[in-house]
């Protein structure tokens, strides 16, 4: 029989995979947004607006959405399992952090492609 | 096995060494960017929507509330991306000995403290 406790997560490699590709992801377009926005100290609306109205930037950018909420999953998850111990209480907050951030991505989505 | 084993968590008598104090920040700027995710797009939204709106979200820079909520989101992902990757290094076995580590954790509080000021001064 196998005897093993419910904690509302998967066990293994994969999420801390994950974590980890995507903070790389993250990196590389916080830099590349970064180094814009030194660059174009003078930009103005219409510089900031032509460059979110690319298709590759908006493509990028919601390459990038979707790794910040995947890896906002893992850890949120993570401070979840270390500090609140009663089952339900548990997966109501999984459940909560799951709609925050999948609330975010629609969202994301709108905004980013909305231009 | 000894059963119960001596605990140690009084934060009155314990003294948190630099890198665990990097890596407990990772953790709280790390909660506190995943609160302000929507709060972000919101500003990208309002940012790209119109001049105008884009004018609005300028001078709204210069409320002090605002720039405080704004210099702490900016420390949190600061010090997020620079623990992490000093996190990246150390699962790569890069920097583990405890001479190094100090080292590095010295180097994370002081990047992301002075980037902080650096853009802060900057942008205002």
């Amino acid at each position: 029989m196998v005897n093993r406790i419910v904690v509302g997560a998967h066990y293994g490699l994969r999420d801390w995979l994950v974590q980890r590709a995507t903070a790389v992801i993250m990196l590389v377009y916080a830099v590349a947004v970064g180094a814009f926005v030194l660059f174009a100290a003078k930009a103005g609306y219409a510089d900031w607006q032509q460059l979110f109205s690319c298709t590759w930037v908006k493509v990028l950018t919601t390459v990038t959405v979707l790794a910040l909420l995947w890896h906002a999953w893992v850890g949120i998850r993570d401070i979840w399992m270390d500090y609140v111990q009663p089952l339900g209480l548990r997966v109501t907050l999984h459940v909560l952090t799951i709609v925050w951030l999948v609330g975010s991505l629609v969202y994301s989505v709108k905004v980013v492609w909305g231009v | 096995m000894q059963k119960t084993r001596p605990k140690h968590l009084d934060l009155r008598v314990i003294k948190f060494p630099l890198p665990a104090i990097v890596s407990g920040l990772h953790r709280i700027s790390g909660a506190l960017l995943a609160l302000s995710i929507p709060f972000v797009l919101y500003a990208l939204e309002g940012s790209l929507s119109s001049a105008e709106r884009f004018e609005a979200f300028r001078a709204c820079l210069g409320n002090p509330l605002v720039k405080l909520f704004l210099l702490v989101v900016l420390w949190g992902f600061l010090h997020h991306a620079c623990a992490g990757t000093r996190f990246l290094f150390l699962d790569m076995h890069k920097g583990v000995d405890l001479k190094t580590a100090r080292l590095t954790s010295w180097i994370v509080m002081i990047v992301s403290l002075s980037l902080t000021a650096a853009i802060g001064a900057y942008a205002w």
